[in-house]
């Protein structure tokens, strides 16, 4: 890495001497949006921004290739105007959704154009022509913010829709019981002061009126899953609540029609109101970390470009390709179709599919995957797979296959309520049936104690128990950059002992450093060369050498290298058949990995030897999970000799290279037959079906979007120490859930007997569940609490700028 | 006791009427961006000319 001369003014990220604006900025890119904004008046929002070092710098990408077709997703209303829904990349703070809302609206066909800062899209409505959209747009995608059209329906609906539908239920609960309450307090005042029973009835039936519609709309979420849970013959939660809250009305309102002091109305509405408060919450959680996690997702959305057989091109979405379609694919760009290379010679990154950390050469004939990269030069290809036949198809069927492991687990609040039902279940019986029979009072009375211990024991606290710790821990975890997708993730998370990780992209960062210190003037002279090329291996030799400027007249051959003319002829840079070195050429052989050459007529050649480094924390990282007992193992794609070399700097005994997708899944299967339970770090797609298996799994948001989708969690940045904070954060939730359901315990070991025994009143069974469940609110808290140490650490602050944002 | 009569039903209606005004707000999306309606309340618009100031008050959501 260069030393930062300063920041660049635009998008913060250090200015490197070779940079063509310097000393101001770090790109022409940056240097053309200052001046943008400085001609549209709007240079304050560089007074009022916050960089967020989490978040992609606000670099305007010059090498942008792929576009978007964004006139396919506009729709169109009946008055004329146009819709379209777009994802946006690079929202710093707020001062960027103040940016892009006041550069859209400068241009007058623009009618609405609204950030939401939470899910981080754009809904833009304009007037004229569909097509005026490019422009319209030209100048936020100018600053550097990256705008993905995406249609809403398929995305939103099921998470939004569910919490919208919670958070209705919430108010209507939170309406009734706080009226209910109101009725409440003023019967049990009665009590003492002596109030009327027409006047009581009458609070009664008031009571009743509102209790009985809010229940039975703001429990339509409970009792749907109740419902679900037993015709599955299965017990969940939700099913003694829901019994509960019914049983407890019903009573209620006989009660109220036969004049008797005793109603439960406010017990069964305040339960409700209570229990959605933890399900909005903890359904909002983990929305934010789906929508996080589906924004990384879209990021990575390419369009791919269609020749057509009269030669104009053509933006369609991946999906739409069809068999013998010719699709054009830039260099640096990634492959969105399998398909045969028809015409063109380049490099191309096949990490995320094998592992294999040098790029393969592909010449016409040669078959290219989806989700490869291709890196030097254009290539024209031929689809011959779409749907069902592309190996990703094949992937996704090793996947369900091993998913039906997972699908087993049963989540704590569900082992608890199905110990628990059965038990609270038949002690109401047997004191329905004790004082009925030996205790000889009329059946409506008996009937009245059995109801009272099923409200008593009604699992408030127990039902808490989980979804508040859940939401705290999953709220700390976000603000880490780590995203919890599945719900059982923290609990799974607990339960593993091995950890197996994959190589590139996972432990590494997937991109090649140069290994050892060669010439400085034979560095300077290829790291100038290789300043015209976007090969991967240049890029890491401009980066080895600093400041370099790039030197005139050099050609690149696709696959083979870069040429230039020295003053005693051609000067090479290459590979080792491209510069003409002889296989037995004397090198240090003892260092491998992918290579480059550069000779000059009449010198020795050069070697320079590259190294996929690790991430920058991956030595601590190991080191502690080995000293905390956890037994690692590394899987790879990758040849042997890298990965025995990675295996040895880290310390990891078990390592093994050249997996298959297949092999890497039947090796967890075979580990968690023998009763261990593994969490699984990769990013391949190779690695989905394992990621699948796997008790756990976790996903870098770089990584391959089968990957991402099969993961449990994913985690944004370049630290490894993710893994180590989610099991940390997955093993104080998991305490404190189990300390939440010993206090429940506690309450209900008290409370049963007096239930019991028919010394139960409303007043009474209020104040208990209230107590209770904010007992258990309180300890979830201490989770929150207790995070303000680690979250400083691994948050940089905002003003303080880091290079590995743009990394 | 005549008191009760009146003022429950006015309890009441009171109290429908902010769920009423509750569910009419969450329909129209005003808590679709909670972090972000935060935020707007710093925005000012020295920087935005005159004539669009009329249309960025008259935006508000479907």
């Amino acid at each position: 890495m260069n030393a930062p001369l300063q920041s660049c003014r635009h998008c913060g990220e250090p200015v490197t001497a070779m940079s063509p604006a310097a000393p101001d900025f770090c790109c022409a890119g940056c240097a053309g949006a200052y001046e943008l904004l400085g001609e549209l008046g709007l240079t304050s929002y560089y007074k009022r921004r916050a960089i967020d070092p989490k978040v992609r710098a606000l670099r305007p990408d010059e090498d942008e290739v792929a576009n978007f077709d964004f006139t396919e997703l506009a729709s169109t209303g009946p008055d004329g105007n146009h819709h379209l829904n777009l994802m946006v990349d690079g929202i710093h703070c707020a001062a960027c959704v103040w940016l892009i809302e006041t550069l859209l609206q400068r241009n007058s066909a623009v009618l609405q154009a609204r950030v939401n800062m939470t899910t981080r899209r754009l809904r833009l409505s304009w007037q004229g022509e569909v097509a005026d959209i490019e422009d319209i747009i030209r100048p936020v995608m100018q600053m550097g913010y990256r705008l993905i059209p995406f249609d809403p329906a398929a995305l939103e609906q099921a998470t939004t829709s569910r919490n919208k539908e919670l958070l209705r239920c919430l108010a209507v609960a939170g309406f009734a019981a706080g009226n209910v309450m109101l009725l409440s307090v003023s019967v049990w005042a009665g009590y003492f002061q002596g109030m009327g029973g027409a006047t009581r009835d009458l609070f009664h039936w008031i009571s009743a009126l509102i209790a009985l519609p809010a229940a039975a709309y703001a429990g339509l979420p409970f009792y749907r899953s109740a419902l679900g849970a037993i015709r599955n013959g299965r017990v969940n939660m939700d099913v003694p609540i829901s019994l509960g809250v019914i049983l407890a009305l019903g009573m209620s309102l006989a009660q109220t029609i036969r004049g008797e002091p005793h109603a439960y109305f406010d017990s069964a509405i305040t339960l409700l109101f209570f229990l959605l408060i933890g399900r909005y919450l903890d359904g909002r959680a983990r929305g934010q970390a789906r929508s996080a996690a589906e924004h990384l997702l879209s990021l990575n959305a390419r369009s791919i470009t269609v020749i057509e057989p009269d030669g104009t091109r053509r933006l369609v979405a991946p999906q739409k390709a069809r068999p013998g379609m010719i699709v054009l694919a830039a260099a640096g760009e990634r492959i969105g179709i399998d398909g045969k290379v028809v015409e063109g010679q380049s490099d191309i990154d096949t990490s995320i599919i094998t592992g294999e950390s040098i790029p393969e050469l592909t010449r016409p004939g040669s078959t290219v995957f989806a989700g490869t990269t291709n890196i030097s030069a254009p290539l024209r290809i031929e689809v011959t797979a779409t749907g069902g036949n592309t190996l990703l198809s094949e992937i996704v069927r090793l996947m369900e296959n091993a998913e039906q492991g997972r699908a087993r687990y049963v989540a704590i609040a569900d082992r608890v309520a199905k110990a628990y039902a059965p038990v609270v279940h038949s002690l109401s019986l047997a004191t329905f049936v004790g004082w009925w029979l030996i205790g000889g009072i009329g059946w409506q009375d008996a009937l009245m104690n059995a109801i009272a211990v099923l409200i008593i024991t009604c699992p408030c606290a127990l039902a808490l128990a989980v979804p508040v710790v859940q939401v705290i821990a999953t709220g700390r975890l976000l603000r880490a950059g780590i995203l919890v997708k599945s719900a059982t993730a923290l609990e799974r998370l607990t339960k593993i002992t091995g950890i197996i990780f994959d190589k590139t992209g996972t432990l590494t960062t997937g991109k090649p450093e140069l290994v050892g210190q060669p010439a400085e003037e034979k560095l300077m002279l290829a790291a100038g060369m290789a300043a015209n090329s976007n090969h991967p291996l240049s890029r890491a030799l401009v980066r080895a050498a600093g400041n370099v400027t790039a030197l005139p007249n050099v050609t690149e051959q696709a696959g083979l290298g870069l040429m230039t003319r020295g003053p005693a002829g051609p000067i090479r840079l290459g590979s080792r058949a491209f510069c003409d070195v002889s296989e037995n050429a004397a090198a240090p052989s003892d260092i491998t990995g992918p290579e480059l050459w550069l000779s000059e007529p009449g010198v020795a050649p050069t070697r320079f030897v590259f190294r996929d480094t690790m991430r920058s924390d991956a030595p601590e990282v190991i080191d502690t999970l080995r000293k905390r007992g956890i037994e690692m193992t590394l899987l790879s794609g990758d040849r042997e000799s890298t990965v025995r070399q990675l295996a040895e700097t880290l310390g990891i005994p078990n390592w093994q290279a050249r997996m298959s997708p297949t092999q890497k899944a039947n090796h967890i299967q075979t580990r968690s037959d023998a009763g261990k339970h593994d969490l699984m770090v990769g990013d391949g797609i190779n690695d989905a079906p394992a990621l699948a298996a796997a008790h756990a799994s976790m996903s870098p948001a770089t990584a391959a979007e089968i990957s991402q989708n099969a993961a449990d969690i994913v985690f944004q940045g370049d630290r490894l120490g993710a893994v180590i904070e989610a099991i940390d954060v997955a093993r104080k939730a998991n305490s404190l859930v189990r300390q939440n359901f010993a206090l429940s315990f506690a309450y209900n070991v008290i409370t049963i007997p007096l239930a019991v025994s028919g010394f139960v009143t409303p007043l009474f069974a209020a104040i208990a569940m209230s107590s209770s469940s904010l007992i258990v609110i309180a300890n979830a808290l201490r989770l929150h609490a207790k995070s303000g140490k680690p979250d400083k650490a691994s948050t940089k602050p905002a003003t303080k700028l880091s290079q590995q944002a743009g990394a | 006791m005549s008191n009760l009569l009146l003022l429950i039903p006015i309890a009441l209606f009171l109290g429908l009427l902010g769920l009423g005004a509750f569910l009419w707000a969450l329909r129209s999306g005003q808590f679709d961006d909670m972090e972000g309606a935060a935020n707007r309340i710093l925005f000012d618009d020295d920087d935005v000319k005159p004539s669009d100031n009329s249309k960025k008050f008259n935006q508000g959501d479907s």
